[in-house]
């Protein structure tokens, strides 16, 4: 796989020196959007991405590659609505094909609770900058002409908000355009350096140990995926988060085609096509906590049952290749983004099973956070002392998932 | 981690069980009652190794089975029967009780 990369993009490889300014703990979309915009905005450039394996292989890697914006409270629809916009001109900024394809999301209601709960979404969204508006179920079917209405007779459509906005990129090559950029500018991503644990002057973070030996850090920001209670342990900081296992699979190819992103909000699961023709298919993570990236069966099945009900075409492809993924999944589902109470240490955590789509907007604030050493507006809200001043961004309801 | 051994049900698909969460308590370092209240609250031990949990096995016993599991190979351990086994005296005791 590192091959491959290093033949396909743009990326300069460098040996770790023993020192930086910053060194950011994980080459995932987080870890390496903060190293590039470090470099292009605000010229600090005397930075270590360390990646434990090869880039994008964490959840970076794992995702289903949808971009949206329509979240239920405002904090999260202005900052994941920055980060779509910004999607949207990233090909332009890093020169980089990522194959970004604007769908348009449905969101589908089964019942008049989810009714109201998705026409409000509609309004927040409205006010907060994102566009989606309701549509009926006749509109919905103009639109998928393969969906059943009656859900298999089981979940009928009542209706779906149309996040206009929705859309898909290739994730490796975000990690990949945002690796070359941050390189290119004199960010060195070393790859195979597992951190094993942080350097400490008295309370503060001074440094990581690596396989590879000490590195010392002015600042040190842990972007790491799932195994983040263990790195925050390092430096004693104790999180609200759980990591359990999502899954996901694509069917073999499916030639008519399937124009947009089709959820459910009530079954959690949502299915889109990839620009192979692939069915892809996620759903709600395991319910218990587990660091295994096993797919399991009983997922598969669960997956499949859900999505045929609305796509009956689905019961006729066959399932070519899954794959699991491990997601920090924060007490309130929102992400933690900031100070630590540890000085030197910050964290980008709590990403869950909503990262991918927030690269670029949290990439760029937690950059601004590290040049100027205040959180700029867009992501303070996401601090992790939220949970002792009693003001949790509780939005499970739009993470897809549960 | 797809079966469960319930002590009185037998080996089971896990989809017949709940997960009730990680038994878990606040460390002992930790001495300021607020800190120890916010601790309970919010925090999550979320090991990367061996954790105590709760299970219910709804559609079976109904009755709540502690399990001790290895969370970075998702493998069951230990599965403790810690509610008392009701056991009825005769078919006429188990209908008035």
């Amino acid at each position: 796989m590192t091959e491959f990369i290093e033949n396909l993009a743009p990326i300069r490889w460098h040996e770790p020196r023993s020192s930086y300014d910053v060194v950011i703990v994980g080459g995932g979309g987080h870890g390496l959007a903060t190293a590039y915009y470090l470099a292009t905005r605000h010229g600090i450039t005397n930075v270590a991405v360390l990646e434990a394996d090869y880039i994008a292989s964490g959840n970076t890697g794992r995702n289903t590659t949808i971009i949206r914006a329509n979240y239920g409270i405002p904090e999260a629809v202005r900052f994941y609505q920055h980060s779509l916009e910004m999607y949207q001109a990233l090909e332009a900024e890093t020169g980089a094909a990522i194959l970004h394809q604007t769908k348009g999301i449905f969101w589908m209601a089964h019942t008049e609770m989810a009714m109201r709960t998705e026409r409000a979404r509609c309004l927040i969204n409205t006010a907060c900058g994102a566009k989606t508006v309701m549509v009926t179920p006749a509109e919905l079917k103009e639109m998928v002409p393969q969906v059943d209405l009656t859900g298999a007779g089981r979940y009928p459509v009542l209706g779906a908000s149309h996040h206009v906005e929705g859309a898909t990129a290739r994730h490796d090559r975000v990690a990949w355009a945002y690796a070359a950029g941050a390189s290119q500018r004199g960010v060195h991503v070393v790859e195979h350096t597992p951190v094993t644990g942080l350097l400490r002057d008295g309370e503060r973070v001074v440094g990581v140990e690596t396989a590879r030996g000490p590195i010392t850090a002015g600042v040190v920001l842990s972007a790491v995926g799932g195994r983040v209670t263990r790195m925050a342990a390092h430096a004693g900081v104790r999180l609200p988060i759980r990591t359990h296992p999502l899954h996901a699979f694509v069917t073999n190819d499916y030639q008519q085609g399937f124009g947009p992103i089709l959820a459910s909000t009530e079954l959690s699961c949502y299915v889109s096509q990839t620009e192979r023709g692939q069915m892809l298919i996620g759903a709600e993570f395991d319910a218990q906590p587990s660091y295994s990236r096993q797919s399991s069966f009983a997922a598969l099945r669960s997956y499949s049952h859900k999505m045929s009900r609305f796509l009956p075409f689905l019961r006729d492809l066959r399932i070519l290749r899954t794959w699991a993924g491990i997601c920090d999944i924060s007490a309130d589902y929102s992400p933690i983004m900031g100070a630590t109470g540890v000085d030197g240490f910050l964290v980008t955590t709590g990403w869950g099973t909503w990262g991918f789509k927030a690269i670029p907007a949290g990439g760029e604030g937690m950059a601004e956070l590290i040049a100027t050493s205040r959180p700029p507006e867009l992501i303070a809200p996401f601090g992790l002392d939220r949970f002792r001043r009693d003001h949790v961004l509780a939005d499970q309801g739009s993470a897809g998932t549960r | 981690m797809l079966w469960l051994t319930c002590p009185r049900c037998g080996r089971r698909p896990l989809e017949e069980f709940t997960f009730g969460g990680e038994r878990r308590a606040v460390p002992v370092s930790i001495t300021d009652p607020d800190e120890r209240d916010f601790d309970e609250v919010w925090i999550f031990e979320n090991p990367d190794g061996v954790t105590t949990e709760r299970w219910f096995h709804a559609a079976g016993c109904r009755r709540w089975l502690t399990v001790r599991r290895d969370t970075s190979t998702d493998t069951v351990l230990e599965v403790v029967n810690d509610a008392p086994v009701w056991e009825p005296r005769s078919t006429l005791g188990s209908v008035l009780d």
